[in-house]
């Protein structure tokens, strides 16, 4: 059965930017005040942000709290998400959320988990790795995936907050500072998997990417079930009404944007027209 | 291949046992392992050591036992672009598996370390007498290369491009 999605509002709240982030050269994270009315988000979740005048656009959640404070990471590549990296303290712009399925935190309980984030996937699962202490796993490990060397979202904090998670970080083309892996990000990156039946992973990032290392977590032994994507769609009205990012039986906003392996698996093997 | 092991002389069974240790050569029959160990010495490189010359005969590869080796591309304009960084039980160099025997790309030591150099033309000469030798040897090599060569391939995809727009 389908979920119903936690508000299903098609009127924007808005709210001001509470403050801003540089991240990357293209890339902010803007901070909001949940508004009065709206459901805190899990992690996974994402909200519909909306510019007047330009467009309304989902973005994952990339912090959540405490005090209702909530974070949006966003790469400048469209019309609306430039608008919103333009964006500075105080302006409005507004929130239909939170939405969709987030990350299944239940089945990372005595696990060892094992963290998969490429590119700008790092944000959706930034919820995810800031609760890593808390979430009941044997272990909680990292491995992050990037284009180069100035392309790593969130470097300082892999460093500074996250080294209990054994952090690894690959880049696919390097200059002679980087001295971390070059290469695309790997399932064994780090190390072979030693209980692949143990295992419980999280992926997110280009589809290609997850796709690719969903098929080595598989080929290596972790059951597919307990590899969970955080799918990428047109999502359009974010509440399963419009069809935009049906892919399938699924409709990624409300039975997702979060989805096992084993249901995405079979659905990402068919080809779009 | 049935030889016993304990033909192995004491000098060459130091590099056997480095030998086994390597995840895709250590499963071969340690007679294999002795053959191989036949081609190769114990080599250590500085750091900004370059080990291989894009365009030079390919006659060695390298097993690293210890520190990184980048393989870099240069560009005019773009300088040096590392595309692959090799560390500890990686082998470095794969151009003297097949013909016509050159090197293709620069592989330069980012830090102290050290390898088991290979003769390639030694061990090319005792695979073309024992097949079984390179058959193996030759399986092990295209799994590598498989590996890497799908690497290429989603590096050359540019995944995290502009359509990331997550």
């Amino acid at each position: 059965m389908r979920a119903e999605p936690a508000t299903a509002v098609m009127t924007p709240v808005i709210a001001p930017v509470a403050s801003v982030v540089d991240e990357l050269a293209d890339t902010v994270t803007l901070a909001l005040d949940m508004p009065v009315g709206l459901a805190m988000p899990t992690p996974g979740q994402f909200a519909m942000l909306w510019v007047p005048g330009i467009g309304e656009i989902p973005v994952s959640y990339s912090g959540i709290g405490p005090d209702r404070r909530v974070e949006h990471t966003v790469r400048a590549v469209g019309a609306t998400s430039a608008a919103l990296a333009e964006l500075g303290p105080g302006e409005p712009i507004g929130v239909r959320g939170p939405l969709g399925r987030g990350w299944r935190l239940d089945d990372l309980i005595d696990r060892e988990v094992l963290v998969f984030a490429g590119g700008l996937g790092l944000a959706p699962l930034r919820p995810v790795v800031e609760a890593a202490g808390d979430l009941g796993a044997r272990a909680v490990r990292l491995r992050v995936g990037a284009r180069g060397p100035g392309h790593v979202l969130y470097a300082e904090q892999i460093v500074s907050r996250w080294g209990d998670l054994d952090p690894v970080v690959t880049v696919d083309h390097a200059d002679g500072r980087w001295r971390g892996p070059v290469g695309p990000l790997r399932a064994d990156l780090g190390g072979a998997i030693p209980e692949p039946g143990e295992v419980a992973a999280l992926v997110c990032g280009p589809e290609i990417m997850m796709q690719v290392l969903a098929r080595q977590l598989e080929q290596a032994g972790v059951p597919r079930d307990r590899i969970q994507l955080s799918l990428e769609r047109n999502m359009q009205c974010g509440v399963g009404h419009c069809g935009h990012c049906q892919l399938g039986p699924l409709f990624a906003c409300v039975d997702g944007p979060v989805v096992g392996w084993d249901v995405a698996g079979p659905l990402l093997a068919v080809r779009e027209r | 291949m049935d030889e016993p092991t304990d033909r192995i002389r004491p000098a060459e069974a130091g590099l056997v046992d480095e030998l086994v240790a390597n995840p895709l050569l250590g499963d071969l029959p340690r007679e294999h392992l002795a053959l191989i160990s036949g081609c190769c010495i114990n080599v250590g490189f500085t750091a900004g050591e370059r080990i291989i010359n894009a365009g030079d005969p390919a006659d060695d590869f390298w097993i690293i036992r210890h520190g990184l080796v980048d393989i870099e591309i240069h560009g005019a304009g773009r300088g040096t672009i590392t595309i692959d960084r090799l560390g500890p039980g990686d082998l470095l160099g794969v151009s003297w598996i097949a013909e016509p025997y050159v090197n293709e790309f620069d592989a330069t030591a980012i830090e102290r370390g050290s390898a088991i150099r290979v003769d390639a033309a030694c061990l090319r000469g005792k695979c073309d007498e024992d097949h079984v030798l390179g058959y193996e040897l030759y399986r092990r090599f295209a799994t590598m290369l498989r590996r890497r060569l799908q690497a290429t391939r989603l590096q050359l995809v540019d995944i995290y491009g502009p359509d990331d727009a997550r």
